[in-house]
């Protein structure tokens, strides 16, 4: 299997002020297509940093990253712009969809970015609707939605434009345990399905669902157990 | 992404939030509003200023007494020295010395009150002769104009505006019946054609009495032969300034003056008196243009308050769109369009409001207002421009927002 996420040597440093912070310390680390990762790590230990590069919503300080093969550290950001829009979808803990926008207007909005003709979007955000058991919702607003079913939405949009990467930060922080069964179980259903799921998480439970489990600590990966361990 | 689509964004967000977006195009709606005004009042006067010249007639000279330094007639002793006689009326009359001039009317007039019964009224009586009709070309309604034996027996006639014989008799049927000033008895025998459009209320608020009558029954005063002003008609538009010479070298010449610098006359055309008396609109439309000017600036501001909130409020939402695929420049077009349409929303209804300004206005102020149609374009078009100068500041601020931070944001 090839990598679809390629880390070599990857740090990352913060000003704050007059000092000098870093989030990560030198991260080497390798995601392979089809594969379900989950980053552990206590708060503080560089994995929202982490998941920031993983998402190309930062650029390294040092060191390569590489998504789909391609060297994200010299792109600008309208190129960065594109690489998101195109490889990676996004779930959120906030969920952070828009309150005034039905839930299908809310799943087609990376198609919007991509220019997508409005028909075609219409379809595709109905089918990734259809997809986490939502097609009776589409006209829904986040507001007349749980928030388990608020989070499936915001799952369909991270699917629309069929990414190659899932990135998940926490995306069962705000939901209760039906709920969490709820989107873990489809976020496993994607990954059986063939996609490559990155899940970032401080809860053990929602680790255990994944294939590989990888702890960061103070910047580092810390140690890399197999799932038995975790 | 697509235009449609930006433009889709920016005007759902502008509906989201209607009372905010109301409220920050109230500012461009007074200021376009007060634009479309200023242009209608200035376009009313200047369609007044051209009917009355239409209607009195291009071709019009008036020589009024007094010297006067400035050629806009208007300056001097405007009739404060009794310098003009009928006799300099009957030489500009004069074929030989002036072929350029069609006819001659001398004017000599005062304000006086009339009496019908109990009913009282102040008016401008004008003693002047029967070309007075031919020179000022006004028709009488009903009854007849004075005539010329009317001048020669100084008859106890009178001719009345439309206006102040509708308030000496109410509205009903005035010739025949009498008016009477300082105890002397005037039969109307005549009332003339209103004139419309006419903003200019002496003239259809007048009473014309045989100059002779004026001078030897009614008003006397020292020099029986002076009169107030000499309205002149020249033969044709063109021949206007042939006749303005004319006048000029007989008047002089029979006053003996050598020098035009020192005549004791002044002759002004209609147009240049109407221009004079326009520069009080100018003044006025310059005061209400400078009210637009800063209630657009005002509003502009408003505008760049609001988008600046809007974008501060809806961080998190321009972070969820950075993380999925939008460019800063979608960002930034999607903020520009809104404030644009913000600008557009309040241009249109500014242009709405001035259209029921210009209707209800004239009904409380004596003032005409005609709306200009490019006019009320560019006010819409400037209110856009307002919009995006004033979104630029606020569209930039949210286009440069990094993702994360604006994720992170609670």
């Amino acid at each position: 299997m090839s990598a679809v996420l390629e880390l070599h040597d990857v740090t990352k440093v913060y000003a704050a002020g007059e000092l000098e912070v870093k989030a990560l310390a030198g991260v080497t680390l390798d995601i392979h297509e089809g594969e379900m990762v989950a980053v552990i790590g206590p708060s503080g230990s560089g994995k929202s940093t982490l998941m920031h590069i993983l998402g190309c919503l930062d650029v390294p300080t040092a060191g390569t990253f590489r998504l789909a093969g391609e060297d994200v550290s010299e792109l600008d950001e309208d190129r960065l712009a594109d690489l998101r829009n195109r490889h990676i979808g996004f779930v959120f803990q906030q969920f952070n969809l828009l309150a005034y926008l039905p839930a299908w207007r809310n799943v087609e909005l990376p198609l919007v970015y991509a220019g997508v003709e409005p028909h075609e979007r219409h379809e595709r955000a109905l089918a990734a609707l259809g997809q986490v058991g939502l097609a009776n919702r589409a006209e829904h607003k986040p507001g007349e939605l749980s928030g388990g079913q608020q989070q499936r939405v915001a799952i369909a949009r991270a699917l629309v434009t069929e990414p190659a990467l899932i990135l998940a930060d926490e995306p069962t922080g705000n939901l209760d345990s039906t709920s969490t069964g709820e989107v873990l179980d489809l976020l496993d259903a994607l990954h059986r399905s063939g996609r490559t799921v990155v899940l970032i998480t401080h809860e053990a439970d929602v680790a255990d669902r994944a294939q590989r489990v990888i702890q960061i600590r103070d910047g580092l990966v810390w140690q890399e157990p197999d799932h038995a361990v975790a | 992404m697509r235009w449609r689509d930006t433009v889709r964004t920016a005007t759902e967000a502008v509906r989201t939030h209607r009372l905010r977006s109301a409220l920050t195009m109230l500012g461009i709606l007074i200021g376009i509003t007060a634009v479309i005004l200023t242009v209608g009042l200035g376009n009313g006067a200047k369609a007044d200023v051209r009917d009355q010249i239409n209607e009195l007639g291009t071709n019009i000279l008036v020589v009024s007494p007094g010297s006067t330094t400035d050629s806009d007639g208007l300056r001097g002793g405007f009739g404060s020295a009794s310098t003009l006689t009928t006799q300099d009326a009957a030489a500009l009359a004069s074929a030989d010395n002036a072929p350029d001039v069609q006819a001659v009317a001398a004017v000599t007039s005062s304000s006086v009150s009339l009496v019908n019964g109990d009913t009282n009224w102040t008016t401008t009586i004008m003693g002047t002769t029967p070309s007075w009709q031919e020179v000022r070309s006004r028709e009488v309604t009903s009854g007849r104009f004075i005539d010329q034996d009317d001048v020669d027996d100084a008859a106890l006639v009178v001719v009345l505006g439309p206006d102040t014989a509708d308030e000496l008799f109410d509205g009903g049927n005035a010739v025949g019946q009498t008016v009477t000033y300082d105890g002397t008895s005037l039969e109307v025998i005549g009332v003339l054609e209103e004139l419309s459009s006419s903003e200019q209320t002496s003239n259809n608020d007048l009473a014309i009495v045989p100059e002779s009558t004026y001078a030897e029954r009614l008003v006397g005063g020292s020099d029986r032969n002076s009169v107030s002003s000499i309205y002149v008609k020249a033969s044709s538009e063109g021949a206007l300034s042939a006749a303005y010479q004319e006048a000029d070298a007989t008047l002089l010449n029979l006053h003996g003056i050598t020098s035009a610098d020192d005549a004791d006359f002044s002759i002004a055309t209609q147009e240049s008196i109407l221009t004079a008396a326009s520069s009080v609109d100018k003044t006025m439309t310059v005061m209400l243009g400078g009210i637009a000017v800063i209630s657009l600036l005002v509003g502009g501001i408003g505008v760049m308050n609001i988008m600046l909130v809007s974008v501060t409020e809806r961080i998190r939402e321009i972070g969820l769109r950075k993380a999925i695929g939008a460019r800063p420049r979608n960002i930034r077009r999607q903020f520009l369009v809104e404030a644009s349409v913000l600008g557009l929303a309040g241009g249109l209804l500014g242009v709405l409001l001035g259209i029921v300004g210009a209707v209800l206005l004239p009904r409380f102020a004596d003032a005409r207002v005609i709306l200009s149609v490019p006019a009320s374009l560019l006010a819409i078009a400037m209110a856009i421009g307002i919009g995006v100068v004033f979104g630029v500041y606020p569209a930039s601020r949210a286009a440069r927002l990094a993702p994360i931070d604006a994720l992170r944001n609670e």
